[in-house]
């Protein structure tokens, strides 16, 4: 078996999907429905990659609890995060929060 | 285009390059993980750091991996790059308008280096400007910055792999979450956006365990769904006499 043309192959398809809609650029022109529900992407799909992240960090059921440090470091984040709007203080409080849970709160 | 000079493109560069740093971090386990898991596989170790130059894609990369390993077909593994791979569609749908006057070339570096932590950081530099009025260098930085990382990362894990024990129970990929949580919540300043991203989160959440990101493309799906229904006009009035 070759698994370099397997290898390029899986990179051909990923190139394709990513840049097929940057090389129509304008000559593919949205509908306005469509418009508005790509306005709506960014904010859907970070919120789905993060959620399951920080609600079962194990894979498995929710860890709706106080030991779980990614629930709680994410909770300090949304809450920075909705007072200041600001990214850098948003990040930085939340990855002192969740490693200080981690590391010295649940020792 | 406007044509700025070498100093303003490397201010550009290095500013995108410096906004996904945490991303960087998030991504290292992981990257080191990949060239672990490779180490233990049918591949060789160079198959390992090509499959990261060329299709830097961490989900697609660990589950083809996993199908390798478990004899599946070139067809299975190349189908499941596919769906696994379908929401960068939206990705560049929506990042579309900031780079169609680019020339080709930069079209396709710039799609080439799409992953999901160049999106985030891509667009929450572009929203704050008209299409068209900044320059793609700053894209191009954070997208740079990001494939470096992962080569790195995935060498380390092919060659020392074995000297990491443990590195997924740190939590780096907490870093992700709160980078996420930064550029996701200044956005939710109307009802609509509040409730297309609940949807979403909701439901990736309980859709989490479909094959393939699947449930992701669902909940995305859902929460754009009621994000247009609550754009129509005259949809806030509506909205209040559901919840009476």
């Amino acid at each position: 078996m070759n698994y370099v043309v397997l290898i390029l192959g899986m990179a051909l398809i990923t190139w394709t999907i990513r840049a097929a809609v940057f090389v129509l650029g304008d000559r593919l022109v949205f509908p306005p429905l469509v418009r508005t529900a790509l306005g709506f992407v960014p904010v859907t799909v970070l919120t789905a990659i993060i959620v399951p992240m920080a609600v079962s960090p194990h894979g498995g059921g929710a860890e709706l609890t106080w030991r779980n440090p990614q629930l709680i470091g994410a909770l300090a984040a949304v809450a920075v995060s909705a007072l200041t709007r600001r990214p850098l203080l948003t990040i930085a409080v939340g990855l002192a929060v969740f490693f200080v849970w981690q590391g010295v709160v649940l020792k | 285009m406007t044509h700025p000079n070498h100093s303003t493109r490397l201010a550009e560069l290095t500013a995108g390059a410096r906004d996904i740093i945490p991303m960087m971090v998030g991504a290292a386990p992981f990257g080191v993980i990949f060239g672990t898991l490779v180490t233990s596989g049918p591949l060789h170790l160079w198959h390992g750091q090509l499959m990261s130059l060329v299709v830097f894609a961490g989900s697609a990369q660990f589950i083809a991996l996993g199908l390798i390993a478990g004899h599946a077909s070139f067809a299975v593994v190349l189908a499941t790059t596919l769906v696994v791979n379908l929401r960068h569609v939206l990705y560049s749908a929506t990042l579309a308008p900031y780079v169609s006057h680019l020339p080709l070339r930069w079209r396709l570096a710039l799609g080439g280096v799409l992953t999901d932590e160049v999106f985030a950081v891509a667009w929450s530099h572009y929203r704050h400007h008209p299409p068209g009025s900044v320059s793609p260098y700053y894209f191009l930085g954070a997208g740079l910055a990001m494939y470096l990382n992962w080569q790195i990362w995935t060498l380390a894990g092919l060659l020392f792999g074995a000297a990491f024990p443990g590195l997924q129970s740190l939590g780096l990929d907490f870093a992700m979450v709160a980078t996420f949580i930064a550029i996701v919540v200044p956005q939710l300043v109307a009802l609509r956006y509040l409730a297309a991203a609940a949807t979403s989160g909701a439901l990736a959440f309980f859709w989490q365990a479909w094959p393939y990101k699947l449930g992701l493309l669902g909940a995305v799906f859902a929460g754009v769904v009621v994000g247009v229904l609550l754009s129509r006009p005259g949809s806030q009035r509506r909205t209040a006499e559901v919840a009476q």
